[in-house]
């Protein structure tokens, strides 16, 4: 699985992306955002406080119950500021 | 089909209007909107990021959802990334039809819901050295709110 990060969730983890292969628990984008909350400091402070982060699966908006599964391009960010 | 485009330059408003014209007879107005980087509390600059890939398809998607909603002839969206200065632009949206009204709704549609549903974000570099990323206003979620609609 393929994810992203921009933003200061970029900053806080310290890489703009990276390859994960999550136990097969990990059904759903909240789920997905817990475990890698636990995967080393910078992720834990990225992801303190999920309701501050935004998520896309394969370059569409979703939410937390959002399934995920191998292959997927997973994005996680803050919510959205351009315009 | 809308023209959408992703860059670092700045973009020319006449440049485009004209492009966007170019050749027709049918179309009776282009409305624009420009935004511009302000020098709000010390501001020197902004540095803006996107999702490439995803920003492309959204903005698209969200002039499609323009197109079907108004009688539109053309439509242009630039958004420039990177390092942006005070007064300089930082976005482009046209749109143009045959009469003024959809021109002026579809435009200020386009730019309400480019705010809250496409990939970019703006960190805020002071003169002091200090950085700051731009959060999400909880106003702009209301003013795009507007133009939703029971599907």
């Amino acid at each position: 699985m393929r994810l992203l990060y921009f933003a200061w969730v970029r900053q806080r983890i310290g890489v703009a992306e990276e390859e994960v292969s999550p136990p097969p628990e990990v059904t759903d984008v909240g789920r997905l955002l817990a475990w890698l909350a636990a995967c080393g400091p910078g992720h834990a402070a990225a992801f303190a406080d999920p309701r501050q982060v935004r998520a896309a699966v394969n370059q569409e908006f979703v939410g937390p119950d959002h399934p995920v599964k191998p292959g997927d391009e997973v994005a996680f960010f803050p919510p959205v500021t351009g315009g | 089909m809308a023209r959408v485009v992703i860059q670092e330059a700045p973009f020319d408003l006449a440049a485009e209007s004209a492009a966007l014209t170019a050749g027709r007879t049918d179309i009776g107005g282009v409305a624009s909107f420009v935004g511009i980087c302000r020098a709000d509390d010390g501001l020197s600059a902004m540095v803006l990021e996107h999702y490439p890939g995803m920003t492309e398809r959204a903005i698209a998607r969200i002039a499609a959802e323009a197109e079907a909603r108004w009688p539109l002839s053309g439509c242009t969206v630039i958004h420039r990334v990177g390092r942006i200065e005070p007064g300089e632009p930082i976005v482009l949206v046209l749109t143009a039809s045959a009469h003024r009204v959809a021109a002026l709704e579809s435009c200020a549609f386009l730019i309400d819901w480019l705010k809250t549903r496409a990939p970019f974000w703006k960190r805020e570099v002071f003169a002091d050295g200090r950085e700051r990323w731009v959060e999400a206003k909880a106003e702009d979620d209301a003013i795009a709110a507007r133009w939703d609609r029971a599907a």
